[in-house]
């Protein structure tokens, strides 16, 4: 029972903060540096490790996909097909996301917690400057600009995974498999694919902000805080990745 | 000068009372010290004077605005007007000090680039930092961080000025440096002035008017000279806070 009632007080919480966020806007340009770092920081520095596991999960979705399929009368391109439409409306956005909230996720949680357990944040309170705007709206809108950029790249790069693997292996040629990514192909699915990435890009910053934000105590503290973000950042995508499949398709 | 009155302060941490019905008036111009041994309220008091916790009861009046009652305009109007030097400094630390000190002005003040660097030099000279722009909070000490955020604090003129424990931590003479520099930054701004300390040798450097608390309670107020006066007069608690300084072996 007070497991649950802690549930509605945080969650009430987060959309008080959510609201706070958005009001006492102050000058533009104080928050153009905030948001060119944060959006450097999700962007550009995510865009290895994004490219890594896309290429492997390409490359093993194709795999384990042509492992499946052994009937002669099944045509190869079926493979590519297959790769593509599970790249596009689940791996790239959700796999990219449950790997960002965990480098993402874990950043934005532990930067707004060290800030506030050294009292920063009370020193912007201080000034008059409102802390909830001034930390969570540039790693939002950082969030929701790069995210969707990111999944695309994923996306892209998950193709390319699944064509190098798909030729190694011997499974499936380029050719056919890039028969196959265009036999099934519907404009929707990208529009679907984005919809998931400003989604997961908003639950990330938030809730991460979220727990950073309200920490109290010291580092030991801020670890955890971080843990959760991360830990409750997944889940939510999850959750909200059925919501979406289930609402839309 | 800035009159600085509370009314009737009480709050509570869900069951607990850490601050019982406390009222005083700061004298403009002047240092005032909140004093008190650990854990007796002092830095919550201050922190309900500057709007960072909301006290359940009470009014803190800035001049004659109702700060606690006040509209947001209102607050940050006074907000503007404050200037806070905390504990732990409260630098921010992926910004140099020249950014730091300059922050305050790049929000609130519509002055060019070469009027904030310009200023935020002569604040940095003030506080006996010249120099030191470039660097980051990590790469400078405790009584250095310390000085860079009192330079913040007085970057926009502030009327009313907030210090918590600003010496704590620090070697005793770059102890009495901040507690001078406090002084001479009291006197030059002429701002209100509140330092919330444990430190009794502070209250005799620059103290002047004086809130003592205790377990919450205001225990005595007044003027450091009726404190040193006459330390038999005072009330228990004080007395053996006094005492316990080693301060009362001097009369």
């Amino acid at each position: 029972m007070n497991l649950i009632l802690k549930g509605f007080e945080s969650f009430g919480l987060y959309i008080l903060l959510l609201r706070r966020s958005f009001t006492g806007l102050l000058r533009f340009r104080l928050y153009w540096n905030l948001w060119t770092h944060e959006s450097i920081q999700i962007g550009r520095d995510s865009l290895f490790l994004v490219a890594i596991i896309s290429l492997f999960t390409g490359a093993v979705t194709t795999v384990q996909t042509a492992y499946q399929i052994v009937s002669p009368f099944i045509p190869k391109s079926t493979i590519g097909a297959i790769v593509s439409t599970s790249a596009i409306l689940e791996l790239a956005p959700t796999i990219t996301s449950l790997v960002l909230a965990g480098r993402i996720g874990s950043n934005i949680a532990s930067q707004i917690g060290s800030m506030r357990v050294s009292e920063q944040i009370d020193a912007l309170e201080v000034m008059g400057i409102n802390s909830a705007t001034y930390l969570i709206l540039p790693r939002l809108f950082g969030a929701l600009i790069f995210f969707p950029i990111l999944v695309i790249y994923a996306c892209f790069i998950i193709h390319i995974g699944g064509i190098v693997a798909g030729a190694l292996s011997g499974a499936v040629n380029p050719t056919q498999f890039v028969i196959g990514i265009r036999s099934f192909y519907e404009d929707f699915q990208i529009i679907f694919m984005l919809i998931k990435a400003l989604t997961f890009g908003f639950i990330i910053s938030t809730v991460s902000a979220y727990q950073g934000y309200y920490v109290r105590g010291g580092a030991l503290e801020v670890g955890n805080a971080s843990t959760r973000a991360v830990v409750i950042s997944c889940l939510m995508i999850l959750i909200a990745d059925y919501v979406l499949a289930q609402l839309l398709l | 000068m800035s009159q600085l009155r509370i009314e009737h302060i009480s709050k509570w941490f869900g069951r607990q009372q850490v601050l019982h019905d406390i009222s005083f008036t700061f004298q403009p111009g002047q240092v005032n010290m909140i004093i008190g041994p650990s854990g007796c309220g002092k830095t919550v008091l201050l922190k309900c004077i500057v709007g960072l916790i909301t006290p359940e009861a009470g009014r803190v009046f800035f001049g004659n605005v109702d700060f606690l009652q006040a509209n947001p305009e209102s607050r940050r109007m006074i907000l503007q007007n404050l200037g806070m030097l905390f504990q732990s400094s409260a630098l921010f630390d992926s910004m140099t000090v020249e950014e730091n000190v300059a922050f305050p002005l790049r929000v609130f003040t519509q002055q060019s680039e070469s009027e904030i660097r310009e200023r935020v030099a002569y604040c940095l000279e003030r506080v006996g930092l010249a120099g030191t722009q470039e660097k980051y909070p990590a790469q400078i000490s405790g009584g250095m961080k310390r000085r860079v955020g009192l330079a913040r604090a007085i970057a926009l003129n502030p009327k009313y000025l907030f210090c918590d424990e600003p010496n704590s931590g620090l070697d005793p003479l770059t102890a009495r440096r901040i507690d001078e520099l406090i002084q001479e930054l009291t006197e030059e701004f002429e701002t209100t002035t509140v330092v919330v300390t444990h430190d009794l040798k502070s209250v005799v450097d620059m103290g002047q008017r004086i809130l003592f608390l205790y377990e919450g309670r205001s225990e005595w107020q007044g003027d450091k000279t009726d404190m040193l006066r006459d330390p038999h007069a005072l009330p228990a608690n004080l007395r053996a806070f006094l005492e316990a300084s080693g301060l009362m072996r001097d009369w």
